[in-house]
């Protein structure tokens, strides 16, 4: 499907979901609570066939985090974002996603590393580059760091 | 007195931990693999990371969209060309420019030129990892002509910096073609030597066949991409799926084999050496003349989105993310390592080998680590 059509394919399949569109790809927003079933039905549906995840990651848009889905499909080749917004900054938690995409694993350690995103279910959890002691999250926008983060 | 043997019943073996690395000569940089063993066969594998971990994406939040580029050849320092060609085409789809069409060539054939290193490189360390110690010196002497080149052209041989958002950053000398027609001669000279060397060698396809088998679900699933992928019987390049820089007008095969194991990996990069150079050739002859760049602002600011933009290096799909907030610094910005992924690999494919067997896994899915860590 083109952009368009798998933009219209997701308002139709997903009607009380909000469906809007960036430069490349059409972007569909979750719950956390639907995450998974909405990652799995497009995963498995015969039209989408999302079963690759090429690039996981999070942004910080203050005071929401949002978790960022990039989904592709090596049969159809189109591609798609799934978003997911968590308001709760203190403790925050998606379920993981790695039962779909074992490419999952490293994605959301490094997510978890970076933003403090805790994923349920994920088999393997930790802080996969700065290790358990370092403290604080330094992709969150309010990190603050006065020895190593230098402003130009 | 009951004879108290403290050596363990012959059924009997215990597990013991080897950790391969951060200082490993086959892990190719600071990666540390933490192998559980029994015996000789690997039971679990466990990476750790960030022994070179420098923030990047962190430090391009405080960067101008001109100036992060320059890091970006120190993430994955073997396709520097290829990163900056990403950011590069990240931030003129964001202003929508067209590059002038000599740009275009150029980096086309900087890309495909460093691919080439990239693989050369791969090649001779691949066959040190298996214990040939001849082709290491060869694949350098090969690269190093390569090299000279890039240096005299872009005055920098590892992290050259020379694509840049509108084109490149100044024209090639005039002695470039000339110099880069009897380079690809020698070039494919050398390919001759290299397999009569090492590829026909039965004691090294022994070593590498049914070695390290990665299945076509299991690599999409895994996010694998490039050659890692390719040779498992994924069609993954994106150089034809999402053509960017012209490449949809260049004639070339996309190299995919499914034999899925590091031999089918070793094949897959033999063959797309020999693609880069009929990639080249087909631009030497016809060279567009005219600007080599776009002109553009001073102060770049990209409209509020977000942009992603993927290009093929020589270890997979590269993909560069930039959140825009409309400002003249990235508000966030994500580079998708190809060897983050390929990393995840490791585990799956090795576990029940022997520990010898990893070293040839690890030699074909040709990580480079600062590109994991970024």
């Amino acid at each position: 499907m083109t952009k368009e059509e798998l933009k219209k394919y997701l308002e139709i399949t997903f009607p009380s979901n909000k469906v809007e569109e960036t430069f490349d790809f059409p972007v569909l927003y979750a719950d956390k609570t639907e995450l998974f079933n909405i990652a799995q039905k497009l995963r498995d549906s015969q039209e989408t066939l999302f079963n690759f995840l090429f690039c996981e990651t999070a942004v910080d848009r203050l005071p929401n985090l949002e978790v960022v889905y990039h989904l592709n499909s090596t049969v159809h080749r189109h591609d798609m974002v799934l978003k997911v917004v968590l308001t709760d900054r203190e403790n925050p938690e998606v379920p993981s996603v790695y039962p779909l995409w074992k490419a999952a694993d490293l994605y959301e350690n490094e997510i978890y590393d970076m933003f403090g995103i805790r994923f349920s279910n994920h088999p393997n959890l930790r802080r996969i580059m700065l290790g358990e002691e370092w403290p604080g999250y330094p992709l969150r926008k309010d990190y603050k760091d006065d020895i190593n983060i230098v402003t130009l | 007195m009951e004879n108290k043997n403290t050596a363990l019943p012959n059924d009997l073996t215990e597990e013991f931990v080897v950790n391969i690395g951060p200082q490993h000569p086959s892990t190719h940089g600071v990666l540390r693999l933490q192998a559980t063993l029994d015996g000789e066969t690997i039971k679990d594998i466990l990476p750790h990371l960030g022994y070179i971990h420098r923030g990047i994406e962190k430090m391009c939040e405080s960067l101008g969209y001109k100036q992060f580029i320059y890091l970006t050849s120190r993430m994955d320092y073997l396709s520097a060309h290829i990163n900056n060609q990403a950011c590069s085409l990240a931030i003129e789809k964001g202003l929508q420019i067209e590059i002038p069409p000599r740009a275009k060539a150029l980096r086309i054939i900087m890309a495909e030129l460093q691919r080439l290193t990239s693989h050369e490189l791969w090649w001779g360390s691949c066959a040190m990892d298996l214990g040939a110690v001849t082709p290491f010196f060869l694949a350098f002497r090969d690269r190093e002509r390569i090299l000279e080149l890039f240096e005299e052209n872009t005055g920098n041989r590892l992290t050259m910096n020379y694509i840049t958002p509108g084109g490149v950053m100044f024209d090639v000398l005039p002695s470039f073609v000339h110099k880069l027609k009897e380079l690809l001669v020698k070039v494919k000279g050398y390919l001759k030597e290299y397999d009569t060397l090492i590829t026909g060698n039965i004691i090294f396809q022994h070593r590498l066949k049914g070695v390290g088998v990665l299945p076509k679900e299991l690599a999409i699933s895994l996010g694998c991409t490039g050659p890692v992928a390719r040779a498992s019987g994924v069609s993954c390049d994106v150089r034809k799926y999402y053509p960017y820089d012209g490449y949809d007008k260049l004639d070339f095969k996309e190299v995919v084999f499914d034999g899925c194991d590091s031999w089918s990996r070793y094949l897959v990069r033999m063959e797309e050496i020999r693609q880069s150079i009929h990639i080249i050739e087909q631009l030497l002859d016809n060279l567009p003349e005219g600007e080599f760049r776009a002109k553009l602002k001073g102060i770049v600011k990209l409209p509020v989105g977000e942009y992603y933009q993927r290009v093929e290096t020589a270890r997979g799909e590269l993909g560069v993310y930039i959140v825009s907030d409309g400002g003249n610094k990235p508000y966030r910005l994500k580079l998708r390592a190809p060897n983050f992924s390929n990393l995840g690999a490791v585990r799956p494919i090795t576990i029940g080998s022997k520990i010898g067997d990893l070293m040839a896994s690890m030699a074909t899915i040709d990580l480079v680590i600062p590109d994991i860590d970024r």
